[in-house]
């Protein structure tokens, strides 16, 4: 789904590609500090003591996810200045692109490295012989995963345009609500293989960002009725 | 077959006769122009491909629409349209470039992870003879630095061969050696790499229907790069050939060699362009006061001009091939603005009816392009190849190296725009190259798979 997006939405359009590209080195930035701090935290530590390295492990997720939101808000600060200076260049003194859009490629960009990072390993595993689950784990591992990474794509896109729409109108309640959401995610994930606590609530989390941040993209239950009825 | 396959030395000297004059012309180039002499502000040059990076931000690029028809003739006036318009084409160009890129490393993966031969070690060229297989550190240490050594120092005197060549105009020489670097590896090297990939297939293939296939391709290829031809498949026999020499190069370099060479070939590649008395920008410069197109060079362009309507001569149109000069790219700017300063003229004079407005804005959307040396194609398709083929956590790492070079290359593109002159695209995105693929496969590699085999998501 996310490559539909991709190439309906952003292809056209090769600031928006630029944008995402940022957006996915911005991730992986991230991703990369992060697990530079779980590497050192696990090189210091006991490697045979069970419950320690699942706890170092939790810490490092949480770790993760609090840089990533603290790189989307970096992000937003270059975009910003890059908007002043789209503005200050162009001839009848509008940026060629708003905000909104950039959030929007933002958060597809975090969201497509962060799927792919996800998935990427695992899809050309599948490609290989091999049952799933035998050794007594959940057979869904595969469809289980490829829905949670499409979720966390969406998530991230939808995060992306409400943390920006925060930082423009200094709602920090905004911007909070998207940590914790992330947080909340990424922590039902550890209830993993029970699919059931983790699969739903995020769905649920994506149902409430999207209704939000489409409300805040200035769109409404009226024009959502005009597109799926009319088409005209 | 494939004679330089072992290490017997007679035979192996024809061909790495060859390699070195590829590889030699291959690396330095790795700087493409911009904006050359915009100095001359007062003409018309506005079309200049570049980004003048007004501002810092690497998203100072605006959309390419056309606004040529306001190009005003006034000199006041024209530097900021010029920036302008550079400005606005910049993203556009930033694409251009993008695709070719990612073409390239996509072909060089692909091969990679499919067909195994060029990840099997079967011998090395002569330029690192230094072989790897030491058993402590400290001595394969040593040998990468020395085969590094080596190869630069081959890559500098063939450079510097090439720029003397240039000054004194032996330009027949440097035709001739163009055009059978260009055969051979347009021959041979896509002959042993249709093989390989039919054997990974398993299909069958006679002899006449290779020779047919080979012979095809290869006399298309080199009418497209050293003459004329539609602009699309020049470019994607250049992003051919240039995956096709990062092949042999992911092959043939032992491991260590590889990266310690990928490192030492961007600060050469800084220096040579930069320094006052860099081959390169020698060469660059020479060809400017000269206001000539250099050879059918070893440069990826992505737009051409189009000699219909023009009064430039068609040395203008082979502005590309296999120079990672840019120093076609000199001359075509320098015949791209006459031209231009030409229909510029024309305009002012005539009331601007649409069709020809509209004929002019399709050749001066043509002429816009940027260029980059076809050695930065090959060094970055070889990093990213290299991270496919050793690295453990597979595509992780290959896709943080994509996405390092790309950002690596909208930065540089950026700094072309504020600088206006050559600089190279070597250093920049190799460096973030290197990082990430160092630090992905050490550092995040475990991080990710523990996180996998938890199924946590972060």
């Amino acid at each position: 789904p996310v490559l539909g997006l991709f190439l309906l939405t952003i292809a056209r359009d090769p600031l928006r590609i630029i944008i995402l590209i940022a957006g996915s080195f911005f991730w992986l930035v991230s991703l990369l500090l992060s697990s530079l701090i779980w590497f050192i935290a696990v090189k210091a530590s006991n490697p045979q003591d069970e419950p320690l390295q699942k706890g170092l492990l939790i810490f490092g997720v949480m770790f993760s996810v609090l840089l990533q939101e603290a790189f989307r808000f970096l992000y937003y600060k270059l975009l910003r200045k890059a908007i002043e200076g789209l503005v200050a260049l162009s001839e009848d003194g509008c940026s060629p692109i708003s905000i909104q859009q950039m959030a929007y490629v933002a958060g597809v960009g975090f969201g497509l490295m962060s799927g792919a990072f996800s998935m990427i390993n695992l899809l050309a595993d599948a490609l290989g012989p091999g049952t799933v689950g035998i050794h007594g784990d959940s057979q869904l591992y595969f469809l289980t995963s490829a829905f949670m990474t499409m979720v966390l794509i969406f998530l991230h896109t939808f995060w992306g345009i409400l943390f920006f729409h925060g930082c423009e109108h200094r709602r920090w309640w905004e911007i909070v609500a998207v940590v914790v959401m992330h947080l909340a995610v990424s922590g039902s994930t550890f209830c993993n293989p029970l699919y059931v606590g983790s699969l739903v609530p995020s769905y649920l989390l994506m149902a409430t960002a999207a209704t939000w941040a489409y409300l805040l993209s200035g769109g409404s239950a009226q024009n959502l009725c005009h597109f799926l009825l009319c088409k005209s | 077959m494939i004679t330089f396959m072992n290490n017997s030395d007679s035979e192996e000297e024809p061909c790495n006769e060859r390699t070195s004059l590829m590889s030699a012309e291959s690396p330095p180039v790795p700087s493409y122009q911009d904006g050359l002499q915009a100095s001359e502000a007062g003409e018309p040059q506005a079309h200049r491909k570049r980004r003048t990076g007004s501002s810092r931000s690497p998203n100072n690029i605006a959309d390419g629409d056309m606004s040529d028809s306001r190009v005003p003739v006034r000199e006041s006036a024209l530097e900021n349209e010029e920036e302008e318009l550079t400005l606005k084409y910049g993203a556009k160009h930033v694409i251009m470039l993008f695709v070719p890129v990612t073409l390239c490393m996509i072909v060089v993966v692909a091969t990679i992870k499919s067909v195994r031969f060029y990840t099997e070690k079967n011998g090395q060229l002569i330029y690192t003879p230094f072989s790897e297989d030491t058993p402590s550190v400290g001595q394969r240490l040593l040998n990468s630095v020395l085969n590094t050594i080596i190869m630069i120092s081959v890559i500098v005197v063939m450079t510097v061969f090439l720029v003397l060549l240039y000054k004194y105009r032996c330009y027949k020489f440097i035709h001739g050696w163009l055009i059978l670097s260009s055969l051979m590896l347009l021959f041979l090297f896509t002959y042993i790499y249709l093989g390989e990939v039919l054997k990974t297939y398993n299909v069958a293939m006679d002899y006449p229907t290779l020779f047919l296939v080979i012979w095809n391709f290869g006399a298309v290829g080199m009418i497209c790069i050293h003459w004329k031809g539609p602009l699309q498949l020049q470019q994607a026999y250049l992003i051919m050939i240039s995956a096709l020499m990062a092949l042999v190069f992911i092959k043939y370099l032992p491991e260590w060699s590889a990266w310690v060479i990928l490192g030492a070939i961007s600060i050469y590649d800084l220096m040579a362009v930069l320094c006052p008395k860099g081959p390169l920008r020698m060469l660059v410069e020479t060809a400017q006061e000269r206001n000539e197109p250099i050879f059918p060079a070893l440069i990826y362009s992505s737009a051409m001009i189009w000699t219909v309507g023009m009064a430039k001569p068609d040395t203008a149109a082979r502005g590309q091939s296999q120079q990672m000069r840019d120093e076609a790219e000199d001359g075509r700017e320098n015949h791209r603005s006459p031209s231009h300063a030409e229909s510029q003229m024309s305009e002012t004079r005539s009331p601007v009816p649409t069709h020809p407005t509209t004929s002019f804005e399709e050749l001066q959307e043509e002429e816009r392009g940027v260029k980059l040396g076809l050695g930065d194609f090959i060094f970055y398709s070889v990093l990213v190849g290299k991270a496919a083929a050793t690295a453990s956590g597979d595509w992780n790492t290959t896709l943080a190296c994509f996405v390092a070079i790309l950002i690596g290359l909208c930065l540089t593109l950026l700094l072309l725009a504020v600088f206006k002159k050559a600089l190279p695209a070597l250093p920049i995105s190799i460096t973030f190259g290197l990082i990430f693929y160092f630090s992905t496969d050490n550092i995040v590699r475990p991080f990710m798979d523990t996180l996998a085999s938890h199924q946590l998501y972060i």
